[in-house]
């Protein structure tokens, strides 16, 4: 949803102009609470103090600290101040403002994981310093006793270190073998275990070679790696999550003191709410009085607006598009429809962990070769020295260390780091670190019609073919409405310089349409029914009254910007395109027609959506599902790799691994492009650590390996990985 | 060699000086915000003494 149509701003607009009453009496908690507010065009050091200061100028106003990075402002304030009157006054000072729910952002506020990686790549990067420090003087050729404290200080170090740095490594790897399966982290583990264990050993008999600075710079690096990985996806989380805060529950509830505006979580079954128009409906219930029109697309994906009136069932999610309705409640919060929907996606999320990473399925195939080369060597060389342990270990080891993935743990997250970085800029969040990888094999494209292909906002079609006096006549009647169609006909209208003719007595019934006297003869402007005619097969407004034949006037949903192009650039990349809808088939097949798309499927239940993906995925296709609903949110989880709109329903972005802000569809194709070259340069990473292998592991099989060119190799291929994937920014 | 039982304590002392130091920091949230705190050295608030 759009901003406009956000519940909070549409539900009190009485509260922003009213600063002044912002310390409510009467309040029963005390203490100071934290209000958080979203603030999206801020970007400077002005706007920091101006918005600082004129928050805490504000009465009750504790404290405000804006954070320019997330642009949000936290603010400490008596209770009773509401986030309408500091949203209010900052919009006096000319800053955008919207409330964020706190209970959606929690999650990114205290980033946890991100700062206790930080912390075991901090330590880790100490310890790796200092006993590369000490390393220096034993390559440079430190003897006997100097040497081997030299060792024994490494060791000191080392140990508690990778023990810390370590763990995330040891935990994912431990996980792993658990569930009986490989990752890139058993491999990962075993290396810096068995090498602090074996320098360890050989430091003990005043050996000469330890590699304690190998598997701190392994740590090392691999922690950056993994840091880099939670960075971006971090990013793009939070960035989704605060689309979700942005949409505070608040509803109208019809009390004994009058109107109250409450949040959702706060209404019962049984109260009594009001839903004025251009408002979604907060809870599930009856209407109990007003008539209106619901547009329920989000929810079935249908174009056409729907008459409530009394008796008549709505549900949370819709949007009441003409008249104030008074609803009885049936059900709010958890026990919503929605909600139970949003529910199951939740379930069906499990199942998409089944995807394994390209990095695991290449540690599958890599870990087994490396331990089977390590374990060969130690038995080949324990036959060629005849019993010599030490020696054979020594060299198993050093295998391990030389061969071990550090190339292969950076060879991912270096890349989707990069991708992610450049599509975040374009306005794509990638919420799910193998989406990239996913999105790079897609060979079908299905789309959802409206809201996603459309922008669920009709267009007048066909002005041409009505005489001039029925155009003036509309003009005057859509002019007193503010009903989508009326305000898209007044605009279409408007733009074609038409007139309005001279009406008199102008009224709007809700739900129906507008009336007037016209020459003192009634004309109507409205439902096909209220007018006197049967409805088509089209969205349609009609135009009739007293001695005249009812016209129609027909209206097409407005195409997404870069929605065509979107489409055309797919099936120029050679993939199937499908669009699926929850709309009538005429609207269909018309708007299939014109944005050139063969294979549809109309008036598909949420259901049979889900099925068709199952069906195509089932013949091994890999499909990509764009869709914005309710109606959508099935087919959004069972498909191979998803993307919605920012506007579209929160459950749907839940089930989404994409999210695309603003409204332009153009950075579709691109993000499949980058998707693409991402996948490239993963491949090629893997082929560079390959190709290091193949030169390192020969001169570690016989022996020559020392802990320099272990440290060498790595750092270098380390860096030829990262910097490969830096190509892709 | 024996300047070395100083030395090596010492560079020791001095790394972990630096390790702690970014603990702290971190533990204090500087690095929630890094393009606000870029921009509030611009700032006029802050010029000749703290803000109350």
């Amino acid at each position: 949803m759009s901003l406009a149509e956000n519940p909070s701003l549409a539900a009190c607009p009485g509260c922003l102009a009213a600063p002044a009453e912002a310390v409510r009496e009467g309040e029963a908690q005390k203490g100071p609470q934290t209000i958080r507010l979203s603030l999206p065009t801020i970007h400077c050091a002005g706007c920091i103090s101006g918005v600082e200061r004129g928050l805490t100028g504000a009465p009750g106003v504790l404290s405000a600290r804006v954070n320019l990075t997330l642009k949000r402002v936290a603010i400490e304030a008596e209770r009773g101040v509401t986030p309408e009157a500091l949203v209010g006054r900052l919009e006096a000072l000319g800053y955008e403002a919207h409330e964020l729910d706190d209970a959606a952002l929690a999650a990114t506020e205290a980033d946890r994981e991100g700062r206790d990686l930080l912390m075991r790549l901090a330590v880790a990067f100490f310890a790796n310093m200092n006993v590369m420090l000490l390393s220096v003087a034993v390559w440079a050729g430190a003897e006997d006793a100097t040497r081997d404290l030299f060792h024994w200080i490494s060791g000191a170090i080392a140990i508690p270190t990778v023990i810390f740095s370590g763990r995330p490594f040891y935990a994912s790897a431990l996980g792993a073998l658990k569930g009986r399966r490989l990752n890139m982290d058993v491999p990962i583990s075993l290396a810096i275990l068995l090498a602090v264990g074996l320098s360890l050993w050989e430091t003990a008999l005043s050996g000469r070679h330890a590699y304690f600075d190998a598997a701190l710079s392994l740590t090392f690096f691999l922690l950056a790696g993994r840091y880099l990985d939670h960075r971006t996806r971090a990013s793009a989380r939070s960035a989704a999550q605060e689309l979700a805060a942005l949409e505070v529950p608040r509803a109208v509830r019809l009390g004994e003191a009058g109107e109250e505006n409450v949040r959702v979580s706060e209404i019962a079954p049984g109260d009594h709410v009001l839903v004025r128009p251009g408002a979604r409906v907060p809870v599930d219930g009856i209407v109990l009085e007003g008539a209106s029109e619901l547009d329920r697309s989000l929810m079935t994906g249908e174009s056409l607006p729907v008459f409530a009136g009394p008796d008549v069932a709505v549900h949370a999610g819709e949007i009441n598009l003409t008249g104030p309705l008074t609803v009885q409640v049936t059900a709010a919060g958890q026990g919503t429809a929605l909600h139970r929907i949003a529910d199951l996606v939740a379930v069906a999320e499990a199942g998409r962990a089944n995807y394994s990473a390209l990095a695991d399925r290449a540690a599958r195939a890599y870990a087994p070769v490396v331990h089977l080369l390590a374990l060969a060597a130690f038995l080949v060389w324990m036959w060629i020295s005849g019993g010599d342990a030490r020696l054979s270990l020594n060299i198993a080891v050093a295998t391990l260390i030389i061969t071990c993935p550090c190339a292969l743990g950076l060879a991912v997250p270096a890349v989707t780091a990069a991708a992610s970085g450049r599509l975040f800029r374009k306005g794509l969040l990638i919420k799910s670190g193998t989406a990239l990888e996913r999105l790079a094999e897609v060979d079908t494209v299905v789309f959802d019609k409206t809201g996603t292909l459309t922008m669920g906002a009709p267009e007048p079609q066909d002005l041409d073919g009505h005489d001039a006096g029925d155009l003036s006549l509309a003009l005057a009647l859509a002019q007193g409405s503010s009903h989508p169609l009326a305000q898209s006909l007044t605009k279409a209208l408007e733009a074609r310089g038409v007139h309005p003719a001279r009406l008199a007595d102008l009224r709007e019934v809700p739900g129906f349409g507008v009336e007037a006297l016209a020459d003192g003869q009634r004309v109507r402007l409205g439902r096909a029914g209220w007018v006197g005619t049967e409805a088509g097969g089209v969205t349609a407004t009609w135009l009739g009254g007293e001695g005249r034949d009812p016209v129609s006037f027909a209206f097409t949903d407005a195409l997404r910007p870069g929605a065509a192009e979107a489409v055309e650039a797919f099936r120029a990349r050679g993939l199937d395109i499908l669009m699926m809808s929850g709309d009538a088939p005429a609207p269909v097949a018309a708007f299939a027609d014109r944005i050139g798309i063969s294979q549809t499927m109309a008036e598909a239940t949420p259901e049979e959506k889900a099925e068709r993906i199952a069906e195509l995925t089932a013949t091994g296709r890999k499909v990509l599902m764009v869709g914005d609903g309710l109606n959508d949110t099935a087919a959004l989880t069972a498909a191979y790799v998803s993307i919605s709109p920012a506007s579209a329903l929160d459950a749907a972005r839940v089930a989404s691994d994409i999210v695309f802000l603003g409204r332009d569809f153009s950075p579709l194709p691109d993000a499949f492009d980058t998707a693409g070259k991402a996948r490239k340069r993963i491949t090629e990473n893997f082929t560079i650590s390959t190709v290091y292998n193949v030169v390192a592991v020969p001169i570690a099989l016989l022996g020559f390996a020392t802990p320099l060119a272990a440290a060498l190799a790595m750092s270098l291929s380390s860096i030829t990985v990262s910097l490969n994937a830096m190509r892709l920014r | 060699m024996e300047v070395l039982v100083i030395l090596i304590p010492v560079s020791l002392g001095l790394g972990a000086l630096g390790l702690v130091a970014f603990f702290w920091a971190l533990k204090s949230r500087q690095f929630d915000d890094p393009e606000g705190d870029r921009n509030r050295i611009l700032t006029e608030d802050y010029d000749d003494h703290p803000k109350s």
